[in-house]
């Protein structure tokens, strides 16, 4: 078993910081990642797209270069489609799954640096082929360099919706409208969080977004209520508040919730964000968690955008290295100064962005009864409100009633919304409705993969 | 339905989506490949029967399950195209963890 200083599950921003950091310390450091090149979410298959007009900006500039770096560094073994699907938690053995087979690597310290997700939308209808998340319709034009054809409807709100209309209409996609669920009270509670002067960077950057989005002809719909997907077979129309429209492509988006798959089925401390509304690992300014060998980095440990992945990577790696005596405390946090002030400059607009972009109640638990909220086993609003009646009192007790959960996404999909369902329905908190406890594996494995592996460990 | 724009892109790899032959640019996932052919469905839901396609394209959902090169639940967004892949809706039952 290679016996790594540090290993980082995830090559996007957060964990590429960290193995920069890190291999500078002189920490061996072990990366790896499902995808099949580094940049993580944000900067997807940059190697492949940098040169596509389209995604210009950010992404062909810093993210290329956060990228060359990584494949640069020295004392970084980086494992590109590798899959983690178990940890022990006594030992750090780490399982993994690559092209197929299972593999082990081990550590002496973990960082999972594993990103964030798209918040589930459940709409009526969102089911219906056509349909699916913004950010998955973005990811098509990286990996792929294509865009659908036909009218595209982006619903619901937040930088990214910003950005993706303009990427899609860059590329060539449209007509795209914007139905944006922005509801009118929200500016005014985001002015009074503050921030937009230490967030002017950032801020201009997405007024810049808007004005170019205005300028290549994307139609903006505000204050949109009631959105429904409509159609026979895949998604035909639109409808909201006494308005439909046609459709060819309906992407859904309400922003981005941290992947707590992982920290969860671990074990680890989570605490609801009542900001950012989702649940997040308890961490330290360092990133650690309530277990002594393992930390989190990156929009995973909470929304906070690339350039506070890229810092709290950092952070974390010296914290690393000073657990593990390469560097003394003293060592640890000077070299912290530079990283902490950037953390403060990608964090300053945040709490504004939260406010204003803040999912309404009924993206978080769907009023009408007969919305699906578990795709895989297609189970409705009304049954878990149903399930919370007869006793259910949280996500983990709700799967004897149901079988939200148990299906093949293990709740990625449909945690969050089952929770607040019961919530509501209970006249309790989020909070005391409780986290859903998954389990390993923690993506899908072959008998036929497991076998390789037992047949490893008697050699 | 997507259009791919080749002049970004140039489809340059050659892949088997339900029996029907495709061409997509390197580094595509098998489930892009899937949306790319034009499927109307990956698989029908158990219970309603309802077609469904890839949803959130990064391994979340897995609405994306699909049989590859005779493999089957496979998430096809997880998974990069190579020259002369297989890719068919999901037969029979998904299936999260290891079962016999
Ligand atoms: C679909 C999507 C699109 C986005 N697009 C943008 C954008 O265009 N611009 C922007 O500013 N922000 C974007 N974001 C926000 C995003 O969260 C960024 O802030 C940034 O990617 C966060 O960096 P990170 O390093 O924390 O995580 P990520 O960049 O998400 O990197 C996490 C990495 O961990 C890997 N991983 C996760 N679980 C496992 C596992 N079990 N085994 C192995 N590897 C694993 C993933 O493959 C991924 O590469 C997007 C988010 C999503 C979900
Ligand atoms: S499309 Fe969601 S898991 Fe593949």
């Amino acid at each position: 078993m290679s016996g790594h200083d540090l290993a980082i599950v995830g090559a996007g921003p957060a964990g590429i910081a960290a193995a920069l950091e890190g291999a500078a310390l002189g920490l061996s450091v072990l990366v790896l990642d499902e995808q099949d090149a580094p940049g993580g979410q944000v900067f997807r298959a940059v190697e492949r797209a940098a040169g596509d007009p389209a995604l210009a900006g950010d992404y062909a500039t810093e993210g290329m270069a956060l990228v060359r770096a990584f494949r640069a560094a020295r004392g970084v073994e980086y494992r590109p489609g590798t899959t983690l699907w178990h940890i022990d938690t006594d030992t750090l053995r780490l399982s993994l799954l690559r092209e197929g087979k299972a593999e082990e690597a081990g550590a002496s310290r973990l960082l999972l640096a594993t990103g964030a997700q798209e918040r589930p939308v459940p709409i009526p209808g969102w089911t219906l082929p056509g349909v699916m998340g913004a950010g998955a319709a973005q990811i098509l034009l990286k990996t792929a360099g294509a865009v659908p054809a036909g009218p595209v409807v982006i619903a619901g709100q937040g930088p990214l919706c910003w950005l993706i209309a303009v990427q899609m209409l860059r590329a060539g996609a449209g007509p795209v409208t914007l139905l944006e669920t922005t509801r009118g009270s929200a500016a005014t509670a985001a002015l009074q969080a503050g921030g937009l002067w230490a967030g002017r960077r950032l801020l201009l950057k997405g007024l810049a977004l808007v004005r170019e989005a205005r300028a290549r002809g994307l139609r903006v719909v505000r204050k949109v209520r009631g959105l429904q997907a409509l159609g026979e077979g895949r998604v035909e129309h639109v409808r909201w508040e006494g308005n439909t429209i046609p459709c060819g492509t309906l992407l859904l988006h309400e922003g981005v919730i941290p992947s707590t798959h992982v920290t969860r089925a671990l074990g680890l401390e989570h605490r609801w964000d009542a900001a950012q509304l989702c649940w997040r690992p308890t961490l330290d300014g360092w990133g650690a968690t309530s277990h002594d060998g393992i930390a989190v980095a990156g929009d995973g440990g909470g929304i906070g955008g690339w350039e506070a992945a890229v810092a709290t990577g950092r952070l974390a790696a010296l914290d690393a290295a000073c657990r593990l005596g390469r560097i003394d405390t003293a060592e640890r946090d000077r070299r912290a100064v530079p990283h902490r002030a950037a953390l403060r400059r990608a964090l300053a607009l945040r709490p504004f962005l939260d406010r204003l972009y803040a999912p309404a109640p009924e993206v978080l638990a769907p009023a009408d009864d007969s919305t699906l909220v578990c795709r895989c086993e297609e189970i409705t609003a009304g049954q878990v409100r149903a399930a919370a009646r007869l006793g259910a009192t949280g996500p983990n007790q709700a799967k004897a009633y149901l079988r939200t959960g148990m299906g093949p996404c293990q709740g990625r999909m449909c945690g969050t919304t089952v929770a607040a369902l019961i919530a509501a329905e209970r006249g309790i908190t989020v909070e005391q409705a409780g986290v859903l406890r998954p389990r390993a594996p923690f993506k899908p494995l072959t008998v036929g993969a497991l076998a390789g592996l037992a047949k490893d460990d008697a050699a | 339905m997507y259009a791919q724009r080749p002049e970004a892109r140039p489809a340059t790899v050659e892949v088997l989506v339900d029996g029907q032959v495709v061409r997509v640019p390197e580094g595509a996932s098998a489930a892009a490949a899937v949306l790319l052919a034009g499927l109307p469905a990956l698989r029908s839901t158990p219970v309603g029967g309802a077609p469904r396609l890839p949803y959130c394209m990064m391994g979340v959902c897995f609405d994306c399950l699909a049989e590859i090169d005779g493999v089957p639940n496979r998430q096809a967004c997880m998974v990069t195209v190579a020259p002369g892949m297989r890719i068919a809706p999901q037969r029979g039952a998904r299936v999260a963890g290891p079962r016999a």
